[in-house]
């Protein structure tokens, strides 16, 4: 596409980032149609192309956000499936969170708004504050039809406490920071993101994670000193948050890769790993940690794709189980994993199923189902529909968020594909299958037939 | 600047555009108008980006009813109106006009009707090509023609152009494939032209209607002709060592009588750049690659896959691979259909669309290379060479607005030789903006003449899709304002 960026201008090396990406943009459109807002709008301002070009449009005539342009690209859910759909290889996500950056900046979100980014950014990203906050919304929860009709932030309130679990899960026993001995020969050494929310709501994944590791001969490190990835901020366009959290984590894991060394940093929420693969792009004009940034983005795996090349433990729990694999859009999109995690659970014996229109948003999206409650519970509704039309008996992905979105809005069990590998491989019971028995359950090698009439 | 003028916009018009907006109010919901500037902005082109109009006002209409409502208030108040599907012309056929309301179908993408006992679906314009597809293979069907944006594109914007594909070698394009419309007049009369059969009584309405590229109506609802998905289809690749020689076996396996359901063609820059983005292991070695699909039964797809390779074993080819799975075949396939965008990664392109006998297919090609090298412009040839149809992308830099120049006038060569080889000027994508003065090419001034006045019949004001297909010159005096179609 053509470009009309000021020489003056282009001396801002994120502009002329943003420059190289308009200029690969063809608009061609194909990435409209497998964008989910588009889908649900039909509107090309809520399209790729459409954002593409409104940004384009404020950078190179250096407008400040217009109300207008800030309304779309909010509703952007940043599930980058216009980059999985894109021919020329516009590098989207790089723009979008430019744009979001250049929001932040120059739009004055009002007084409301600005609260609720500011609460979202303080406690999400902290495991202590989330998980009062938690408790909290127990008690919330009752008055969430009550709190919808504020006007202004109502709904987003309401719908903050409609995610909000019922129970507070209690802490994992193996929170860092520590070092956690291999069972047997030690074969390689890897860091593990414990992150912000999912060890508050989903502490089970990292203890899986933990557990079938160690038992396949790895060391693991939970080091000092890290914490949240940096996405929630990220992508808010709070730039100054966002790289802050990830200079922590930067440090934290470079001590580790100077000191004993590391084989990988496993992330175990596909979303957190998006961002983690990106630090190298986040502080590429950064003398001080451009080197280092890019090393952990090197380094840095999510579990399956860390599991997939590996020999699994012999499993001792087999069943007829249809399994449906929701691939977030941060595995499928954003690091572009688009087999690994079917392909291990089909190696753990369960029937994997695609999902149909498997390619669209849950909603979920970060906070975006508390920012945009609208767009993602139709996008929630028809992820359901899609996924319950397979008929399966467990659903397995790889991404606390939509663990949580989708959960919302189905009985069927929704769990992280790492606690079902650990499991059926040796390890404990999932808790999402605690009261569940799935079809055909039975120890490894056993009559399916016997085991049934038991 | 460039060659192609835009009219001067009527300020009368636009001195009224706040009434307008607020008379749009009446029949559309806030969600279904765009006014401000910002938002706007990103309906002032399609897929052709050289030309850029920024609209008066975007309406998205969700119904047959409020396209009828804009239409005859539009009509009666002499404003221009732009249709646009998913704005993926490559011809600037969705071009917006300053003094014009583009309407947009893209709000109507439902499947309304499927009938498998009888093969057609009925559905909203805006629906894409390839959702009309999706819709119904889960029963073993599919809609044919295959535009290469067809994962984008829109039914509404295949009708106006006339659109074709890869896979049109075997199936025919879209006026062979739809069998009815639900359209509105610019006076806001709703008509229904064909239905649920092959051919109707009287004039061939909807064959005047197809390709008609949005200047006699607006289409909101199309039937379409489903047809059985065969059993199985693999392509075959072919590479040649020289340019002239796999246009000369095309030529040849189209002159053995074998129809395959596509025999598709890149040359050296295309296929480097396609195989980078799909992994579909095309031969990076060769000059120019023929991908040609055959299906049917096993039995039937061996057979023609020897008979093809026979043919193209006398034509020494310097590679030959046939296709031995469904992953590596929606690979080739992915790689062919996105050529366009992929050609993005390295350069701008202005991509050209003409037809010529399948004869003259080396001696046209040579012909382009040495155009385009006498304007020093790169060209990366992807088309659908089994038909005939061209698509030569010409390499520029947009940036530079001498290029801009030189292209428009090295693609007005490209397509005059296509006229003088004997064949013509659009194969698929239509005149839209690019090809308007170049019609004078194709025909003269009495055959323009005569369409012109068809067009007057359905438009005596001439508002719908302005200063596209016939040149500017030469054009009959629109009627005045309150003038009605003659019923």
């Amino acid at each position: 596409m053509q470009t009309n960026f000021s020489a003056e201008l282009l001396k801002d090396p994120a502009m002329q980032a943003s420059e190289e990406i308009l200029r690969t943009c063809v608009h061609c459109g194909f990435c409209t149609a497998t964008c989910p807002t588009y889908v649900l709008l039909g509107d090309e301002l809520d399209s790729p192309r459409g954002r593409i070009y409104q940004i384009k449009d404020m950078f190179e005539n250096e407008k400040p956000a217009s109300a207008d342009v800030v309304k779309h690209v909010d509703r952007c859910l940043s599930c980058l499936s216009c980059m999985t759909t894109c021919p020329s290889g516009v590098h989207y996500m790089h723009l979008v969170d430019h744009a979001r950056a250049y929001i932040e900046e120059t739009h004055d979100r009002g007084v409301l708004d600005k609260m609720m980014r500011s609460v979202l950014a303080f406690v999400l990203p902290y495991p202590s504050r989330f998980r009062w906050s938690l408790y909290g919304a127990m008690i919330g929860k009752p008055f969430a039809p009550l709190l919808r009709l504020i006007p202004g932030i109502g709904p987003r309130l309401a719908a903050m406490l409609a995610l909000a679990p019922s129970t507070v899960a209690p802490r994992s026993a193996l929170e860092g920071p520590r070092t956690i001995a291999a069972k047997g020969e030690r074969t390689a050494r890897v860091a593990i993101l414990s992150g912000c929310a999912q060890r508050v709501l989903q502490p089970g994944t990292n203890d899986a994670t933990i557990e079938l590791l160690t038992r396949m001969g790895v060391e693991i490190v939970l080091p000092e000193g890290e914490g949240c990835c940096g996405a929630l901020v990220h992508h808010m366009g709070n730039e100054t948050a966002s790289h802050a959290q990830a200079a922590q984590n930067v440090d934290a894991w470079t001590r580790e890769i100077e000191g004993e060394g590391l084989d990988a940093i496993i992330i175990t929420a596909s979303g957190c790993g998006t961002t983690v693969k990106d630090y190298g792009f986040m502080f590429r004009d950064d003398p001080a940690y451009a080197e280092k940034a890019a090393k952990v983005s090197d380094l840095t795996k999510d579990i399956t794709e860390f599991l997939e090349g590996m020999d699994l433990p012999e499993a001792v729990v087999e069943t007829d189980a249809v399994l449906a694999y929701h691939s977030a859009c941060s595995m499928q999109h954003g690091q572009q994993i688009k087999t690994a995690p079917q392909k291990l659970l089909k190696r753990s014996g369960f029937k994997v199923k695609d999902v149909p229109e498997g390619h669209l948003c849950c909603g979920s999206a970060g906070v975006y189902n508390i920012m945009q409650p609208e767009i993602a519970s139709e996008l929630k509704v028809r992820k359901v529909k899609n996924i319950e039309s397979v008929e399966p008996d467990v659903i397995a992905t790889g991404n606390i968020g939509c663990i949580t979105q989708i959960g919302s809005g189905t009985d069927t069990p929704i769990l992280h594909t790492v606690e079902l590998i650990n499991w059926v491989t040796g390890g404990v019971r999932p808790g999402a299958l605690e009261d569940v028995i799935l079809p055909g359950e039975r120890k490894a090698g056993e009559n399916p037939f016997l085991a049934a009439a038991e | 600047m460039t060659l192609i003028a835009m009219p001067e916009a009527d300020p009368t018009v636009l001195a009224r555009r706040a009434d307008i907006v607020k008379e749009l109010k009446r029949f559309l919901p806030e969600t279904s108008i765009i006014v401000s500037e910002d938002e706007r902005r990103a309906y002032d082109t399609d897929a052709l980006t050289a030309y850029r109009q920024l609209p008066m006002v975007v309406v998205l209409p969700e119904t047959t009813e409020q396209v009828s409502e804009i239409l005859g208030f539009c009509n009666a108040e002499g404003i221009k109106v732009v249709a646009r599907g998913a704005g993926t012309s490559l011809a600037g056929g969705a071009l917006p006009a300053e003094d014009a309301i583009v309407i947009g179908v893209s709000k109507m993408n439902q499947v309304l009707d499927v009938d498998f006992d009888n093969r057609t679906a009925r559905v909203q314009a805006g629906i894409t090509n390839i959702g009309i597809s999706n819709a119904v293979a889960h029963a073993g069907f599919f809609y044919a023609p295959d535009p290469s944006s067809q994962l984008a594109c829109t039914i509404a914007g295949n009708v106006a152009m006339n659109s074709g594909g890869a896979h049109c070698l075997k199936y025919g394009v879209t006026t062979n494939n739809v069998l009815g419309v639900k359209a509105v007049l610019i006076d806001g009369t709703v008509v229904e032209v064909g239905g649920d059969w092959l051919d109707a009584a009287g004039y061939d309405w909807l064959g005047l209607l197809i390709g008609s590229e949005g200047q006699l109506a607006i289409v909101t609802e199309v039937t379409v002709r489903l047809l059985r998905t065969a059993e199985g289809a693999r392509p075959i690749l072919l590479g040649f060592d020289r340019v002239e020689t796999a246009g000369a076996c095309v030529s040849d396996i189209i002159a053995s009588g074998i129809i395959p359901v596509a025999i598709e063609y890149m040359d050296k820059p295309a296929i480097k750049v396609c195989e980078s983005f799909a992994h579909a292991g095309y031969p990076l070695d060769v000059e120019a690659l023929l991908i040609v699909e055959v299906e049917g039964s096993d039995d039937e797809i061996e057979f023609y896959l020897d008979k093809i390779t026979a043919i193209a074993e006398k034509h020494a080819p310097q590679s030959l691979k046939v296709s031995q799975s469904e992953a590596e075949s929606a690979a080739i396939w992915k790689g062919r259909k996105a050529a366009f965008g992929a050609i993005g990664r390295v350069s701008d392109y202005m991509c050209m669309d003409g037809t010529i006998p399948t004869g003259q297919l080396p001696h046209v090609l040579k012909r382009i290379s040495e155009i385009c090298e006498s304007y020093d412009l790169g060209v990366a040839n992807i088309f659908h060479a089994g038909d005939g149809n061209l698509h030569p992308l010409v390499l520029y830099n947009m940036n530079d607005p001498a290029e801009m120049v030189k292209v428009e006038e090295c693609g007005a060569e490209i397509l005059k030789l296509c006229v003088e080889v004997g064949g013509c000027l659009t194969g698929e994508h239509g005149v839209g903006i690019e090809k308007r003065e170049l019609m004078t090419h194709q025909f003269d001034q009495v055959d323009l003449d005569q369409q012109m006045a068809l067009k007057g019949v359905f438009d005596p004001q001439w508002l719908l899709n302005p200063a596209k297909v016939f040149p500017l010159a030469n054009r009959p005096k629109p009627a005045q304002t309150g003038q009605r179609v003659a019923a």
